[in-house]
This record gives structure tokens, C-alpha cells and sequence, in this order.
């Protein structure tokens, strides 16, 4: 009985899949609004990313004013300390912020992704010392691995990235190492391996693939976890190195001008939250859809 | 349950050799002579040597671990490579001033966090609930230095107040004060862990009160009051605990930012200085005790939990 009912549903739902990627879109978006909230500020931003030269109505470096203005028509967020737009600033900062933020986490989840489906799929010795390794990365605070990651090398975009990456990995194989751990035991695999399918074939056709929502959504949400490690890295001086803006940087600027300008302070950090709300709501609403078993956690 | 306890309890020690062993390799990556760094650019050879000579670090690579370690077991933690200060009388100074912060932070967590979380629940999709959940949402989203930054500077520009930045004053010498210096940071600090404990606090009671024993409560007309407080409470709240030691890590971090923004003197900001300045001697050491402080505390939520709940110990 159960049985046919799901097949029933199955049915409709292909049926709805032959009706367009408009009607799946929307009923997405009934499923989870906060998740199309989500991807609504995402869009924005990148689009702001992508086109910032158009939009920004200075250059980031340029002396566009007067030191320190107020809000006003000309400036719509002041300026700072030395004259430059803000706006400008923030809007350069949404490109570099972005670019930070998903190279460090795509770098970062296809390597967790790749150890954490050999761990949990191989188990034995290389299991034993990932589980051990990973153990030992997520017991320091993420905050002082990253400072002493990024200490050892020179300060620069390409560094920043690379930083971020490593802090990410052990938690992603973790999380996959579990949930691979699990799909070993099924029978398709037990099958596949009947048929002489190698190690490798499993990994790549079967167990990789069926990793990848899970991935996706973790990934999602430490979009937003890179936005703030990076932040706060160049908020403590150790981040992207100027002239590149960063809206972290900007904030510790405020801190230090005088006389003080809270415009400075707010606009980059209104960005930051934004910005970190948007790929939270995503990443929560991507759960809910691609994977129900993480559902409540 | 002994048997549990100990395969932790090595388990525990194994990790933070390791700690050890990742610490000592980074700090001995970094780019940087310390003789040079503490004797500045116009040192010469003959200088650079004996500064060597009196860190150890002409001895092979191992040695110099062994001599660190042997030192950290004995509660030595050595000399700071640039100031030559004992790091143990510096620790000393600066170990109340953290250990207050996050002590307070924990307090706001669990004072707010929790009550919330339960009116959130037992006002499901009512707008208690929504408020709740917004916050949290919204919350998790700001990042901890901006609002601290705001709030230093936003009474600087509208009043012209400036609080005292000048290192923490003991809570025994003048308690007024000492309030005044620590409550804007922990509640700064608060704020993410605060709103993951609202989350998992909702939704880990919502899960306990799907339970048949709770529906027998109610079958037997208990008052909803007396279902969550009586019944629902107890096993909803051990999820909570474990997340609540795990916070202490992030906070850590947290407390790097947080104390060098408000200027007090503890360990977080002491650590965020030493790798600045590549003081390795300090960094290394501070390090893993920090992330011993992480590992131990984790097993003892990890014992309390098996101890609480005797499934956990069998998985």
C-alpha cells in the first residue's frame, strides 16, 4: 500500500519535471522562502561582484572627496580617512569577498570530499590516521589555526585563499567519511563489487556522486564561514593586503580614525552580515530540499 | 563504563600528541630567525650565535622538541624568544582576565540561550517562535568584531564617552569597574553560540515531545507546563550540554578578536601579539594548551554524556 502511494507521488513528481524548470523553481521557492530569501541576496551580490566596475562610482583607491564625510547624495556611504567613496569600496569588496570565499571553499570541499570518501570507503590504516589527523585539526580554535596558517606565508590573495581552504578540509571529511561509511553498506555496492567493479570505479561512479548533495550543502553554509574567517583576518591585519579593499580591513580603519566614523564601520560589516545571512538561508533551505536526512540538525 | 572512559581518555592523549607534534612543525615553518628578531638588524654573528646557543636552537630539531615538550609536561613554559620574560608569569597574569571572559560568555549563553529555545518550542510557529528563530538566523550571520566595534565608537561619536582601554582590573580590587570592562565584550562574544543554542534547544525539545512517553504525559492530562518542565526537559537538554563544550573552541578564537579589540589583557590577545611577532616560544606552548583545554573539555562533556545517557557508550 505504502508502496504505491510513494509511487504515486513519484509519478507526479516526474510529471512536474516535464512541466518546465519554472514550475520546480517555484515550488522550491514554496518549500523553503527563507532559502529563495537566501539565494535572492546571493544573486545580488554576485551580480554587484561581477559588474562592481559599472556600478561603483569611483575607483576603490581614488581620492574621490574630503576626508571622513557623512553620508550624503554624493557619497552614499561617506567617505574615509583619506577621501575615498565607501560605496565604491564596498561594492569592489563584494568581488573580492566572493572570490575569496568560493575558490577557498570549492579547494577546500573537493579535497575534504575526496578523503572523507576514501576514509570512509576503504577504512583500515588510511582510515584510522585521516580520523586521527582530522581529530587533531578541529581541536584548535579555527581562528588560531588560520592566523598561524597564514603567518607562514607572505600576505596576499592567492595566500588568503589557500589558508581558508586548509581549515576547511578536515570538517568536510569528516562528515563525508560518516555518510560514506554508511553507503558502503548498501546492496548496489555489494553488487557493483560482485561484478568485478575495482576500488577506484566504485569511488568515482558510485560513492563520489552520491556524496555530491551532501557536499553541496555543506558547502553552501561554509560559503559563509569563509566570508567571516577572511573578514576577520583582514580585520586583524592579516588578510588580503592593500590596495585590494576588504570589507573587514575597513572596519578596523573605522576603529582607528579620527575623528570617528561610524560609516565606515557600518556599511562593510551591514555587507558582511548580509552577505553571510544570504548563503546561511541558502545552505538551510538547500538542506531541506537535497537532503532531508540532515534535516533538524 | 570504565572501559569507555579510558579508550577516551588515551584517545584524548594521542590527539594532543599529535597537537603537539602539528604546533612544534608550523612554528618551525615559520619564516624568521628569533635571534635575529630579538636582536634586531644591527646584530652580528658572534650575537646571533650565543642567542642561539641559549634557546637551544642550534640542537638538532628532535632534541629541541623533546627539551619543549619534557618542559611543557613539567608546567615550564619557557621564555618569550623577544622579551626574555617568563611566559608562566605572564600566563599567570593573563589566565583570570580569559578565563573570566569566557566564563561570563557561557553565562549569557545558557541564561538566554536556553529559556528562548523553550518558548520558541512550545510556541511553534506562533510568533514567539518566528522572533526567536529570526534572531538566531540573523545573529549567526553578524560577525563578532563589528558589533564590537560599534559598540566602542558609536557612544565615542554621539556622547563623546570612550570607555577605559587600559587593560582588565581585577574583579576582588573593584568589582564596578571590572563589570563595566567585561560585560559589553561577553555579550558581544555570546551572540553566535547564544543563537546555536536557541536553534538546537528548539529543536531538540520539539523532537523529545513527538515521543510516546510524552504523549502518554499529556494522555494523562499533565499541563503543557508541567510535560516540558517535568518530562521533556531532561533528555532534551543533553544535546545541548555537548554543544555548549564544543562552543569553547570557537570561542577561543573568538577571543582573540574580542579581547584585542577591547584592549584586555588575556590570553587570547597575548597569542594573537606572540604570532604577530613570530614569538614561536610562546605560540607553541600557548597553543596547546589551549587546544588541551578543547580536547579535555570535550571528554569530559563526552563522559558526562555517556555517563547521562548509557546508549551513547555502545556506538
Amino acid at each position: 500500500m505504502l508502496e504505491t502511494v510513494q509511487g504515486a507521488r513519484i509519478g507526479r513528481g516526474q510529471a512536474g519535471a516535464r512541466r518546465g524548470a519554472l514550475s520546480i523553481a517555484w515550488r522550491t521557492v514554496r518549500r523553503t522562502p527563507l532559502g529563495a530569501l537566501g539565494l535572492l541576496l546571493i544573486l545580488v551580490l554576485v551580480f554587484i561582484g561581477v559588474f562592481a566596475p559599472l556600478i561603483a562610482p569611483y575607483e576603490v583607491n581614488e581620492f574621490a572627496g574630503l576626508p571622513n564625510e557623512a553620508p550624503n547624495g554624493t557619497f552614499w556611504f561617506g567617505t574615509d580617512k583619506f577621501g575615498q567613496d565607501l560605496f565604491s569600496r564596498v561594492v569592489f569588496g563584494a568581488r573580492i569577498s566572493l572570490q575569496v570565499s568560493f575558490l577557498s571553499v570549492i579547494g577546500g570541499t573537493a579535497v575534504g570530499l575526496l578523503v572523507g570518501s576514501f576514509s570512509g570507503y576503504k577504512g583500515g590504516w588510511f582510515d584510522t590516521v585521516i580520523q586521527r589527523a582530522v581529530d587533531t585539526l578541529i581541536a584548535f580554535p579555527a581562528l588560531i589555526l588560520l592566523l598561524m596558517i597564514v603567518r607562514l606565508m607572505e600576505p596576499s590573495l592567492r595566500n588568503v585563499i589557500i589558508t581558508i581552504a586548509i581549515v576547511i578540509i578536515p570538517g568536510v571529511a569528516r562528515v563525508v567519511r560518516g555518510a560514506a561509511l554508511a553507503e558502503r553498506n548498501n546492496q548496489y555496492i555489494e553488487a557493483a563489487t560482485a561484478l568485478g567493479a575495482t576500488d577506484g570505479r566504485i569511488l568515482l561512479r558510485h560513492i563520489i556522486p552520491n556524496m555530491l548533495p551532501l557536499a553541496i550543502v555543506i558547502s553552501t553554509t561554509l560559503l559563509g564561514t569563509a566570508i567571516l574567517a577572511e573578514a576577520s583576518l583582514s580585520f586583524l591585519g592579516l588578510g588580503i593586503p592593500p590596495p585590494n579593499p576588504s570589507w573587514g580591513a575597513d572596519i578596523n580603519a573605522a576603529r582607528n580614525s579620527f575623528p570617528i566614523n561610524i560609516a565606515q564601520a557600518f556599511f562593510p560589516g551591514l555587507a558582511i552580515t548580509l552577505t553571510v545571512l544570504g548563503f546561511n538561508l541558502l545552505g538551510d533551505g538547500l538542506r531541506d530540499v537535497l537532503d532531508p536526512r540532515l534535516r533538524g540538525s | 563504563m570504565l572501559t569507555y572512559a579510558i579508550r577516551r581518555v588515551v584517545m584524548a592523549l594521542m590527539i594532543l600528541w599529535f597537537i603537539s607534534v602539528v604546533v612544534f612543525i608550523l612554528m618551525r615553518l615559520m619564516p624568521g630567525d628569533p635571534a635575529l628578531l630579538q636582536q634586531g638588524i644591527s646584530a652580528t654573528p658572534e650575537m646571533i650565535e650565543r642567542v642561539n646557543r641559549e634557546l637551544g636552537l642550534n640542537n638538532p630539531i628532535p632534541v629541541q622538541y623533546v627539551d619543549w615538550l619534557w618542559g611543557v609536561l613539567r608546567l615550564d613554559l619557557g621564555r618569550s624568544v623577544l622579551s626574555q620574560q617568563s611566559v608562566t608569569d605572564e600566563f599567570l597574569v593573563r589566565f583570570p582576565v580569559s578565563f573570566q571572559l569566557m566564563a561570563l560568555t557561557l553565562l549569557w549563553t545558557v541564561i538566554l540561550g536556553i529559556p528562548f529555545g523553550i518558548v520558541s518550542a512550545m510556541r511553534r510557529n506562533k510568533w514567539p517562535d518566528y522572533v526567536v528563530r529570526l534572531t538566531a538566523i540573523v545573529a549567526l550571520a553578524i560577525p563578532s568584531f563589528w558589533i564590537a566595534t560599534l559598540v566602542l565608537i558609536l557612544p565615542q561619536q554621539q556622547w563623546g564617552y570612550a570607555p577605559r582601554l587600559d587593560g582588565a582590573v581585577s574583579i576582588f580590587e573593584n568589582p564596578s569597574q571590572n563589570l563595566k570592562q567585561f560585560i559589553p565584550p561577553s555579550l558581544v562574544l555570546a551572540f553566535a553560540p547564544m543563537a546555536s543554542v536557541m536553534r538546537l534547544t528548539r529543536s531538540s525539545l520539539l523532537e523529545v515531545l513527538r515521543t510516546d512517553y510524552i504523549r502518554t504525559a499529556r494522555a494523562k492530562g499533565l499541563a503543557d507546563r508541567a510535560v516540558v518542565f517535568k518530562h521533556a526537559m531532561k533528555n532534551s537538554v543533553i544535546p545541548v550540554v555537548t554543544v555548549i563544550g564544543l562552543q569553547v573552541a570557537g570561542l577561543l578564537g573568538g577571543s582573540v578578536i574580542i579581547e584585542q579589540i577591547f584592549n584586555l589583557n588575556g590570553l587570547g590577545q597575548y597569542i594573537y601579539r606572540s604570532i604577530l611577532q613570530k614569538d614561536f616560544a610562546v605560540v607553541q606552548t600557548l597553543v596547546l594548551y589551549t587546544a588541551a583545554a578543547v580536547v579535555f573539555l570535550n571528554l569530559a562533556v563526552d563522559l558526562a554524556y555517556g555517563w547521562l545517557d548509557p546508549r551513547i557508550r555502545y556506538s
